[in-house]
This record gives structure tokens, sequence and C-alpha cells, in this order.
């Protein structure tokens, strides 16, 4: 608190305003090298195999890039993404499912239920247009008619939290209830092409990869503009003081209802790439447990930070892979163990203790920081939001006395 | 000017306890009124009332003749009607300029808000040289002391232009000279704006008051000037048989010098 009136080199007076933070290189220039190593690097170094998997796991990132708005931003602990992911997954997995099957021809499953005309709701999307607006559509609308629903009605919390995680369960109960409209429990499986590629073909196969690429990359950009638009701001005073931006003349439940549907529109679509990706796509996938693990990946790389939340995606899903290979029935427990360590002792994630790290060490060899660079703007900001480290986002700021 | 409020008739129930009953209260466009009362006496929840976060059993709310009474806190707002609170509520991983920003964008509309700040709006610069805040601008309000957040806090009102603005004991917990600061501020702010505070410090009201009103057990004492009500025998008996008040000793001494 005294430090308020310490003077900050990095705000003179005679430059007040202009010392509005500067474009600070390391970001275009991290998402460019990112970009290369995925784009460039990655297809020539990695097999088929693991160009596979790394596409999945750019899935589950697109996923956290939702969640990092949703509950980083937003403070709302959303559950319940698989629903999402499966709206958006099933939308586009129906589609392929029925160009597989080839015009007239029912999907080879509703074949083996029985089933011997196709269901109307499977109808339009032999569409691929239909089917790709609906991969963004049916996650958006559920998610809008939700939120406007819950939030309107300021539930919020680890209500909103079981909420959502309800509406999971429910979900999976739906699509295993109905085998002969979703497939059951095995959900649509042996997808083979993808609008006319062979996913068959490691060649062919590559180029959904580069896809997943770049919606990650359109997906960052949206969340990164986003974040640093005054909409952002807003969430974040909405995270840490919903009931004071009420006074301040906006409604928080029309700003969380649109950016609940955006992390379901981001899930939605990381759905539907999951199915070219990975080929099938069943109840098993978007369930309770899967929901929790797309969450629990941002915990881990920081669900305050975009990049702290992707790399958590990325990184997590990698460890899931070796780990659950080699240690199957470890797994879940040391998932478990994680979430609760990082929850504890670092509510930052990764990218919280990377930035503690790192200014750690310019404190120590403030040489190293550059010329003139004191603490710019920008880093002190960061560094309120180490200071509040200790009290995450659900911390809810009571407005008023403490009369009713 | 316009900002008129009228409150006619008010009841407030709690859970069976009566906040505030049968109040008629008018506060006219371009008024500088202090609210004072002991603990329980329905000042804060008159606020709440007028601002939307509590629903009145009965009675009518009109600012520039329009209902209040159930319309949403947000609506209110948009109305022209800011408040601050008690305990100051700032956003601490924001800075002082972002702060600012957000409150006096609330009129932009949500295509708007997706845009990034370019520069520093005239209002909010002013609001900043105003509140004192200027080399702070760039620091997160985490970091503001109490008196700061609270300027702050008046700051973000400010450039909302409201018309009426509710101020909830806005010098409590300041020192002397801040308290002078504030009072300033608020002087300069009622010129132009109507002004209803809650406040207990009586050298404070003494300084800046023009009309005291005061509340007791949710019911309208007396209103008047500052020296009319502190002449008020019914005023001292109130204030007197709540010897744990703050303002019991300086409003007797008052009374009796």
């Amino acid at each position: 608190m005294s430090a308020a009136r310490t003077t900050d080199p990095a705000v003179r007076p005679a430059a007040r305003f202009a010392a509005r933070p500067a474009v600070r290189w390391p970001g275009p220039v991290g998402f460019v090298a990112v970009g290369v190593l995925l784009l460039v690097v990655a297809p020539l170094v990695l097999s088929p195999f693991r160009l596979d998997l790394l596409a999945k796991y750019l899935c589950y990132a697109i996923v956290a890039v939702g969640i990092y708005l949703a509950w980083g931003r937003g403070g709302m602990l959303t559950l319940g993404q698989g629903v999402f992911f499966g709206l958006g997954g099933y939308a586009m997995g129906m589609h392929l499912k029925l160009a597989d099957a080839g015009e007239g021809n029912l999907p080879d499953f509703m074949v083996w239920s029985g089933v011997e005309t196709l269901p109307a709701i499977w109808g339009p999307f032999r569409n691929p247009a239909f089917a790709l607006v609906m991969v963004v559509v049916l996650p958006t609308v559920v998610a809008l008619i939700l939120g406007t629903l819950v939030f309107r009605q300021r539930v919020r919390g680890a209500y909103f939290a079981v909420l959502s995680q309800a509406l999971a369960a429910a979900f999976v109960i739906l699509l295993v209830g109905q085998q002969g409209l979703t497939g059951g429990t095995n959900g649509l499986t042996n997808v083979q092409f993808f609008f006319g590629l062979d996913l068959y073909d490691p060649t062919q196969k590559r180029t959904v990869y580069y896809v997943a690429v770049g919606a990650l990359g359109l997906v960052f950009l949206a969340a990164w503009q986003l974040t640093h638009s005054r909409f952002g701001k807003l969430l974040v005073a909405i995270r840490d003081g919903e009931d004071r931006v009420r006074f301040l003349g906006y409604d928080p439940a029309v700003v969380k209802t649109i950016v609940y549907a955006l992390s379901a529109a981001m899930a939605g679509i990381a759905g539907a790439l999951f199915v070219p990706v990975v080929g099938i796509l069943g109840p098993a996938d978007l369930g309770v447990v899967p929901s929790i693990e797309m969450l629990v990946a941002v915990a881990i790389g920081g669900r305050f930070s975009l990049v702290g939340a992707v790399g958590g995606a990325i990184l997590f899903n990698y460890g899931s892979t070796v780990l659950s290979e080699q240690w199957p029935s470890g797994w879940l427990y040391l998932l478990g163990g994680l979430f609760i360590a990082v929850m504890m002792w670092a509510p930052r994630g990764l990218a919280g203790l990377l930035a503690d790290g790192w200014a750690a060490a310019r404190h120590r060899w403030p040489g190293r920081a550059g010329p003139a660079a004191p603490v710019s703007p920008a880093a002190a900001t960061e560094g309120a939001a180490t200071d509040a480290a200790g009290q995450p986002a659900e911390t809810t700021v009571g407005v008023g006395g403490a009369k009713p | 000017m316009s900002g008129k409020l009228e409150v006619r008739g008010l009841d407030v129930v709690f859970d069976g306890f009566r906040a505030i009953s049968d109040l008629d209260l008018t506060v006219e466009p371009g008024e500088l009124r202090f609210l004072i009362g002991p603990n329980g006496a329905g000042k804060t929840t008159l606020i709440d009332v007028v601002t939307g976060r509590t629903r009145p059993a009965s009675g009518s709310v009109r600012f520039n003749g329009q209902e209040l009474v159930g319309r949403r806190e947000h609506r209110i707002v948009r109305l022209g009607i800011g408040r601050t609170f008690q305990t100051s509520v700032v956003f601490e991983q924001l800075t002082v300029l972002e702060n600012l920003d957000l409150a006096a964008s609330f009129r932009r509309r949500m295509v708007g808000l997706l845009r990034r700040r370019r520069g520093v709006s005239d209002q909010v610069s002013r609001a900043l040289d105003t509140t004192g805040l200027t080399d702070l601008a760039y620091r997160p309000a985490g970091v503001l002391s109490h008196g700061q957040r609270q300027w702050l806090e008046i700051g973000m009102l400010i450039v909302q232009q409201p018309s009426l603005l509710l101020l909830d004991e806005p010098v409590a917990g300041m020192s002397r000279s801040e308290r002078d600061r504030t009072g300033e501020l608020l002087r300069e702010v009622a010129k132009d704006h109507t002004v209803m505070v809650i406040e207990h410090d009586m050298e404070f009201l003494r300084r800046f008051a023009s009309t005291v009103t005061v509340l007791h057990e949710g019911r309208l004492l007396c209103e008047g000037t500052v020296a009319q009500v502190q002449a008020d025998p019914r005023v001292q008996q109130v204030y007197l048989g709540r010897a744990r008040e703050e303002t019991t000793e300086s409003l007797v001494q008052e009374a009796s010098s």
C-alpha cells in the first residue's frame, strides 16, 4: 500500500499519458514463432501418428481458450464444456458419417441398430454448409439459453459449476440412450473422409492438422483481442466485483452470457475438428470426466493467462497420453493430486510460476532486463495479479456494508 | 438542472424488521443533502432502495418524475443515478485508468466495447486530475491507499456524469487532510449535480452541509440546516440514547456550546 506514494519511474509527470504501455514485441514474435513451429517444424519432425496426437491436443487447446475466457477472465467455473465440445463434434460427425455412407445410404451404426429410415434430425446435416454452421450455432444457442436463465437469476460460483456439470452428465445419458440416433455408447466411429480428404492417408490427413493449427490461431487472436478490449476489462471487473459492476450501469448477466456462449462456440469448433482428427467421437469424450480434464488442464497451465491455458492444454494432454499408456491406473490419481496441488499452491498455474521466476530473475540481475526498462505499467498490472494470487477469481467482492 | 428525487410513503421490511417506515423525502435539483442518523436508522437502506439494490415493501421513489422501484440496478444507473459504497469497491486488478475508463464507457454499445482503449478521453483525464490520481493512472487500483480508493470511486462516479450522486460515508476512515480534500471535491461536484451524502463526521458536516436530514429507526426525525438540526431536542435525545454512537459526543457538545 505504501508503495503507492513512492515515485514510479515509469510514470513521469511530463509524459503522463504518453507513458502508455509500449507495444511489447514478445507477444507478436512469440505468436509467429509458435506458428512456424507448429506449421513448419512439427510436420517435418513428427511421425504421422505423433502429428495426429498433436492435432488432438490442439483441439483441447481450443477448448482451453474458451475456458480461459469464461473461467480465468469471467470467473465462471465451467465444468461442462464437454457438452459444447460434443454438440460441435456431433454436428460435424453427423455430416461426415452421412458423407461416408453416400447418397441414400444410412450411417453404419444405424444399419447395425436396425434403423431403416434416416431420422429427421439427420437430414439437414447432409448439407456441408448447414453442418458447419451448426458446429458453431448449436453450442452457442444452448449456452445463450442456459446463460440467460442462470446468470439473470444471479446463479454463480459453485452453483453454476454444479449446474454446468449436471448438464454434461445429462447430455451423456441422452446420447447413450438414443442408440439409433447417436450411435449410443460407441458414438460416431470410423469417420473416413473429411470434405474429400481421405483420413486414412497420412499426407491427406495432414491438412486436417493445418486446419486445427489455423483454428487455434484464430481463436487465440480473438481471445487476445477480447482480453485487451474494454469488454475484457469489464469481464475482469465482473469476475472481481459483479455487484459493483451493476452500479456502473452494466448488466453483468449479458456480459457473462456472451462470454459463456463464446467459450461454448470455441468448444464446439474444437469438437468439430476432433472428429476428423481422431476419427471417433463418443460419450466417453464429452462426459463429466473429460469436461473436468479440460478444466484441470487450464488450471495447471494457468487460467489467468491465455498462453498458460493453451500451453497447459497441450502439455496436460501430452502427459495424459504418455502416462496413461505406461501407468493407466495411476493417471487419474495423479490428475486429481495435480489439480489440488495447483489450486492450493499455485492458483495461477505454470504460467504464474514462470512469471514469478522471470520477475525474480529480473530482480536479481536487473542488467538483463534491457536498457531503461523499469517496471513498465503493463508489468505493474500483472504484478497486481501476483499480489492477489492468494485470492483468485472466485473472490466475490462484497459490496456495501454489513447491512442486508 | 434535473435531478429531483422524491421518496413517498416508503416502507422497507427485512424479515419482519422495519428498516424504513413511511418515509417521505424530497431532494431538490442541485442540492447537497446530508443524511445522518444513528446506526440502523435506515440511511444505507434508503440509498439501496433508490439504486435498486433493495426492494421496498411499499411506497414510491421517483427521479425526475420516473418511478425507480422495480427497475434493475444498471437501468437506474443509466437514468443518471450513481452511488458509492461504505467500503469502497474498486477493481483491484485493473489500473486506476482502466477503472475510470470502464466507468466512463457504460453508455457504449457492447460492440463498441470490443475495441481497445486508445488513449485517454478528456473526461477521464479530467477526473484523474480532479481526484489527484494522475500519477497513479497506470498502477493497479489494488495498491491505492484507503483515501485514494475513495477518491477513485468518486472519480468513477463523476465520469459517469450522473445527475444524482449518492455517497455512503465518503470520508469514513480518512485522515484530516484527506477529508478536507474530499469535502472540496464534493462541493465542486455539487455545483452541477444533486448530491446526497451519508456522513457521521460532524466536523465535516458542519463545514460542508447545507441541508441535513436526520433519520431514526427508519423514520424521518427532522430536516433543516446544521444549526437547526443540532438544536433539535429530539435529535439530541436520539443520539444521547445511543452513547456508543461515534457522533454523539461531538453532536452534544455542538448543541450545548
